[in-house]
């Protein structure tokens, strides 16, 4: 009904290796795209995009980079918020101490930046793997978040240990209000997510899967395991570096070392979880259930008992819910919201006639 | 089974209409007469909720109590709306953009009582004209107005208050002179909260030649037995416990007191000075010092009257009345304070009795905030605030401390006067790193 595919053919080679070989995928992404850029910031008020779809584009981005890394690659790593953390303060310097730094420019530097430190930390995932990597990499997060907070050099030492971003300038206009840095970061999400999907499906990805599933039989077949693990290692980083980068200065603008926690390493790990391992859809279904069902609930619960309960008790009953929520799809889907969305999907191509 | 389908969604009706006209009879309440409307960003759960519901219940108290007792502000209701914030900046700044804007009423004033959302949000409020008050937190600098126009650090800002604690140690130890080749322990989180005060610190230790231990602690700070240790091999003098957090501050006590370290010779931080810090640590925290921006206790005349008049009516917002009077509501009801006053003096100053105020008129208003002695008694607040004002380029106006001492059961005020921090050199260092903030976001200071 909604998927007829009759009368689709690929007869090329090009035609085969699209990206979303059916007719109306396409269509779909190009509205949903469409919709993205000229919609939404015609529509959407401060707080939705302030609030609500800067910080789940950037989030997105994050989980994108661990999906890359834990999904893929099957490296399970603990560090992204630290890779964020490089990326932020990174990003911050190169536009303080080089005059006239492009800020796209610094933006693909601290992401660079990323990659360095995040190859450094990948070094030990040649020896190690599976949950002893998770502890390696923990270390990442904590000796990151430390030096930065300990050498005062990295926040121009600002006496109160926070780094406020600069204004964002592309070739002379400024990207100030919320639309405009809006468009900005959904730009580079999409352009990054394009290339991650690329990769994922190319070579790389079958490297990075290879490895993910025996890294034995990768190398005999042939892999080189330490080139394909610190790529991946590498790439992930780039991305968490640019997210973070993004989270200081297209959303919260003063950052301190330790709002890049632990704890926000673990959110990281839980939206590819309840997103989808292995998917680049997944990353952004799993932001979007980590970031916004807890504001969504909380909107939820004053709108509908308001001052007539006491706050503190909604606040509580919004944790439980959206804790067991978490329970409820995982037994549902343990495989993410992504295969829930794909196996949807297939029930529409063959629907109304399953058989 | 026919009755049955119907009974089933005359139920759901029932329900949806009782739904509908709970969410629907508070908005048509407040729907008659004029508004001034709040935003409060909450922490209600978390490690910090023992601080959040008592500082936020004590400004919503303040606020009812307003309308209850004098009908508004020369008629104008204050109406406020609660956002949890879990402490956490991302949530914070969804709070922001959530509160700022209530049906046609703007949010003035943004007090999140949390470091982290408070600088989320510091870019922010200059655009949405949103007063952002840090009341004994956040960026010292934000002190001088002619930087940060729309940012204050209310009353004193953490470098006041190390500057103030030291004072009152050399008091102690007899003089400044005295001072030389003491040694002071600086007990901290390891965040930008625990180093905010370290400029001060430091360049008093070099002025006054006392030697400082910085001893971090890394979050949450329940683990700090190295810590401990270090304070023992060291042979520090004093303890100054920059702590935040009942887990992290009783800890430290506790931790005193398995190395007999004399609890009379730790002060904390006003973080760390409130009941719920200390009671966790039980006999441990007999004798332990805390500074304090608001002293604890309901011998104040205003508390009395809250308690009577918000509670007696069953509208308190603590849902332990219990709680009345302790450290955290007692603040909350100090910062309802600034903010009534705010509206009061913005109403006076732009010519608008008993309407409602706009960002700049707030901005205003709070800026001549001006609690002389006299105001302080009207109040019903004598001693529970120190006689202070702001202006243009003052965005502090106090930058004075109540040491308190805890007796096992209550806080006492072990010091009656304030004791007020080395003024000059703090604005010094205030001009001086407001001035390379301005320089860093190409800001131009306004004049003043």
């Amino acid at each position: 009904m909604f998927y007829r595919e009759a009368g689709q053919f690929r007869t090329s080679y090009g035609q085969d290796g699209q990206i979303f070989p059916l007719r109306q995928d396409r269509w779909a992404m190009l509205a949903l795209l469409a919709a993205a850029v000229l919609v939404v910031p015609m529509v959407a008020s401060d707080y939705w995009l302030r609030a609500l779809l800067i910080p789940w584009l950037i989030f997105s981005l994050v989980a994108l980079g661990q999906n890359i890394l834990t999904g893929y690659a099957g490296q399970l790593s603990l560090g992204s918020a630290g890779f964020m953390a490089v990326g932020a303060f990174a990003c911050y310097n190169f536009m303080l101490r080089v005059d006239g730094m492009p800020f796209l420019v610094a933006l693909v530097l601290s992401g660079l930046c990323a990659a360095a430190v995040g190859m450094a930390f990948g070094l030990p995932s040649l020896r190690i793997r599976g949950l002893y990597l998770a502890v390696a990499t923990l270390a990442a997060q904590f000796f990151i978040v430390w030096a930065l907070d300990k050498f005062g050099w990295f926040k121009n030492n600002d006496p109160s240990g926070v780094i406020t971003a600069q204004p964002i300038v592309i070739l002379g206009m400024g990207f100030n209000t919320p639309q405009e840095k809006y468009l900005l970061v959904l730009g580079i999400v999409v352009v990054l997510a394009l290339l991650a999907k690329n990769m994922a499906r190319g070579a790389t990805g079958r490297a990075w899967m290879a490895v993910r599933d025996m890294d034995v039989a990768a190398e005999v077949m042939g892999l080189p395991l330490m080139r394909t693990k610190l790529q991946a290692f590498a790439i992930s980083s780039f991305y968490c570096g640019v997210g973070g980068a993004l989270f200081a200065f297209a959303y919260l603008g003063t950052v301190e070392p330790s709002a890049f926690t632990i704890d926000m390493s673990f959110r990281i790990l839980f939206m590819i979880i309840i997103g989808g391992v292995g998917t680049i859809l997944g990353s952004f279904l799993g932001a979007g259930f980590i970031l916004l069902l807890p504001i969504f609930l909380s909107v939820l619960f004053h709108a509908v008992a308001g001052k007539t309960v006491d706050a503190s008790i909604t606040s509580a009953v919004e944790l439980i819910v959206f804790g067991a929520l978490i329970i409820v799809f995982l037994i549902v889907e343990p495989h993410g919201l992504a295969r829930l969305w794909q196996l949807t999907k297939e029930r529409l191509r063959l629907w109304p006639f399953p058989h | 089974m026919f009755d049955d389908g119907i009974s089933r969604s005359l139920r759901g009706l029932v329900a949806a209409v009782a739904v509908a006209a709970a969410t629907l009879v508070p908005a048509l309440a407040q729907a008659q007469g004029k508004e001034q409307y709040f935003g409060i960003p909450s922490y209600r759960v978390g490690p910090f909720a023992a601080g959040g519901t008592g500082f936020f219940g004590g400004i919503i108290d303040y606020l009812q109590y307003v309308n209850m007792k004098e009908g508004g502000v020369n008629g104008v209701q204050m109406v406020w709306a609660e956002c949890e914030t879990e402490y956490n900046a991302a949530r914070g700044v969804e709070c922001y953009q959530r509160l700022l804007k209530k049906g046609d009423l703007q949010m003035h004033i943004f007090e999140p009582l949390a470091t982290p959302i408070a600088y989320g949000v510091l870019n922010r409020v200059d655009d949405d004209k949103v007063v952002l008050t840090q009341y004994g937190y956040g960026r010292s600098d934000a002190a001088d107005g002619r930087v940060f126009p729309w940012v204050f650090s209310t009353m004193t800002s953490y470098w006041s208050q190390a500057s103030a604690i030291l004072n009152w140690i050399s008091t102690k130890e007899g003089g400044i002179d005295k001072m030389k080749g003491k040694k002071i322990a600086h007990l901290h989180l390891d965040s930008a909260f625990g180093r905010e005060p370290l400029p001060v610190l430091r360049r008093l230790a070099k002025d006054w030649g006392f030697e400082l231990i910085e001893i971090p602690v890394a979050a949450p700070g329940i683990e700090q037995q190295a810590q401990w240790l270090r304070i023992r091999q060291e042979r520090a003098d004093w303890v100054i416990s920059w702590g935040f957090g009942a887990g992290m501050n009783s800890t430290a006590i506790n931790s005193a007191a398995r190395i007999n370290f004399p609890r009379e010779k730790m002060v904390g931080v006003w973080w760390a000075g409130s009941e719920e810090d200390v009671l966790p640590a039980g006999d441990a925290a007999k004798g332990y010092f805390a500074a304090a921006n608001v002293p604890s206790g309901k011998q104040f005349p205003l508390v009395q009257d809250i308690e009577k008049v918000v509670y007696g009516a069953g509208k308190g917002n603590l849902s332990d009345p219990k709680r009345i009077g302790n450290i955290y509501w007692n603040r909350g009801v100090t910062a309802g304070i600034f903010w009534v006053e705010a509206v009061r003096n913005g109403q006076r100053i732009a010519n608008k009795r008993g309407q409602m105020l706009n960002g700049d008129e707030m901005r205003l208003g709070f800026e001549a905030l001006n609690l002389t002695p006299a105001r302080l008694k009207e109040l019903g607040i004598e001693g529970m605030l120190p006689s202070f004002k702001l202006s243009c380029a003052d965005h502090e106006g106090a930058g004075v401390v109540k040491i308190i001492q805890w007796d096992g059961a209550k806080w006492n005020s072990v010091t009656p006067d304030w004791v007020s921090s080395d003024r000059k050199m703090i604005r010094e260092m205030v001009e001086e790193s407001a001035a390379k903030y301005a320089a860093e976001q190409k800001i131009t200071p306004r004049k003043c």
